[in-house]
């Protein structure tokens, strides 16, 4: 595994500069070195996909050909797929090979059929679990204002153990390292999930969403993009910022998490639910997040850190509102067949985070990482 | 085009419901003595609920203290006031970024 300098709390700031922005594959050749993966397989069906993957797309022969059996063996036996470490992290990669970034592989099999027609079958699964494991809201009139306050409604703040107020009042050093490491899935690649979707939109819809992914982009200012503001905290408190580094430590439903963002994305029938599950992170996140901050400042950690969060306070303020109204709203008034998606991909938004947030809760409340590898450095750098 | 040529406005204020002002457009942000006050994004939302921590921008609090932007009935008067408010409140939402 290549290890990016400063990943270990090592300060090195000229050579860890090298590593923002580099996929492990740009890395590696740099460095001289073959590619790697940055992770490793979880089950049978990810260690198949991830030794076709390895291979030129005209040398995979009779692997390619096996690895929808494999893909069926692998869904029959699963007792929830929504928690199958394997299954997730298969459909994990092969996301991956969209997005580019999560591994090192021929971009020819982006659209590979045999690997299209593996994930389609994971997807299919996956979706059937999610529809028949989230609650589902009442739904509202058509009309933007009142779909806008059914999401408002339907995300509000209520009593109850929360990871935010945890973190800001008594979360360790190591438990937010934790937190950032879970978090990196996601935001590391912050926005692109969603984004998929735009091309899947027309009209006030379309309009709606780019106003608010402009904003997660920079408003054209590279330094600005979230997932970059975010690659920094990483380097500040000594975690390694490349994408993938951290996929071995973290449990199956941080990539569900993910999953299912992408898949809502890249399948323009869910479009509806894409279009809530944006609505319900934005309308979740302003709050959670001023919290977050008061966290790392809590542990003496400046601006260098805490931007991220502070950034968002203010952002995701103005995105709720366009969120609801402009982007869910507008889109269930032009296509009204589209409500109860809406209303789905916000629960399932709320149900899925709500799930991985309870799950890191649990175990620090027993003391436990809530890792699925535990970290290597159980402390910041220094601050 | 000029100004009097294009009928569009500079600007454009959505009044939320139950939430911000959402400014869209050119406008001048200054403080009361007059010095601007630095805007990083193109859209924003002011506080009109009193609360935000990072006034005059908006920071979700109103969704904390009940803020109502029309009458509100006597007996949804009455649950709202019970709403504990700030730092005190307990927001079950659990997103660290959008």
């Amino acid at each position: 595994m290549v290890v990016c300098a400063g990943s270990q709390g090592v300060d090195d700031a000229p050579v860890r500069a090298h590593c923002v922005g580099m996929n492990a594959f740009d890395w590696a050749r740099r460095s001289g070195g073959p590619p790697e993966i940055l992770f490793d397989a979880r089950g049978p069906l990810s260690a198949h996909l991830l030794d076709v993957l390895q291979r030129p797309v005209p040398e995979s022969g009779e692997m390619l050909a096996a690895l929808l059996p494999a893909t069926e063996i692998a869904l029959s036996q699963s007792v929830d797929v929504l928690r199958d470490d394997d299954i997730q992290l298969a459909l994990f990669i092969l996301y991956g090979l969209h997005y580019g970034q999560v591994l090192p592989a021929d971009e020819d099999w982006e659209w590979n059929p045999s690997l299209i027609t593996a994930r389609l079958a994971l997807e299919r699964e996956f979706e059937k679990r999610l529809r028949s494991c989230v609650p589902m809201p009442a739904l509202p009139e058509v009309d933007s204002d009142a779909v806008a306050g059914a999401l408002f409604d339907l995300t509000a703040p209520d009593p109850g153990p929360s990871l935010s107020r945890y973190a800001a009042k008594r979360a360790t050093p190591g438990q937010l390292l934790e937190f950032l490491v879970q978090r990196s899935i996601y935001t590391l690649k912050e926005a692109d999930p969603h984004s998929w979707a735009i091309p899947r939109l027309t009209g006030r819809a379309k309009a709606a969403m780019v106003e608010i992914q402009a904003d997660e982009y920079g408003g054209g200012l590279p330094e600005r993009m979230h997932s970059t503001i975010f690659a920094g905290t990483m380097r500040h408190v000594g975690l390694d910022d490349r994408y993938g580094a951290y996929v071995d430590n973290v449990p199956a439903l941080t990539l569900t998490s993910l999953n299912m963002m992408t898949m809502f994305g890249l399948n323009r029938r869910l479009r509806g639910a894409v279009a809530g599950h944006l609505a319900a992170f934005e309308m979740t996140s302003s709050i959670p997040n001023r919290l977050y901050g008061n966290g790392f400042r809590r542990l003496g950690y400046d601006t260098n850190v805490t931007w991220y969060f502070d950034e968002h306070v203010e952002a995701d303020a103005v995105h709720e509102q366009i969120a609801g109204r402009d982007l869910a709203g507008s889109l269930a008034e032009d296509e009204p067949q589209l409500l109860s998606d809406i209303m789905f991909g916000a629960s399932a938004c709320l149900t899925i985070d709500g799930w991985v947030a309870d799950d890191m809760l649990d175990a620090w409340s027993k003391g436990l990482s809530s890792l699925r590898v535990p970290l290597a450095v159980q402390s910041f750098a220094t601050a | 085009m000029t100004s009097e040529q294009d009928p569009r406005p500079r600007a454009v204020i959505v009044a939320c419901t139950d939430g911000p002002l959402l400014v869209r457009g050119e406008i001048d942000l200054i403080s009361a003595s007059g010095e601007a006050i630095p805007r990083t994004r193109k859209t924003v939302a002011l506080c009109r609920c009193g609360v935000s921590t990072i006034k005059p921008f908006c920071d979700g609090s109103h969704k904390l203290v009940g803020f109502r932007t029309d009458p509100v009935p006597p007996a949804d008067r009455k649950r709202d006031e019970g709403i504990v408010t700030g730092e005190e409140a307990p927001p079950d939402a659990e997103r660290s970024g959008a």
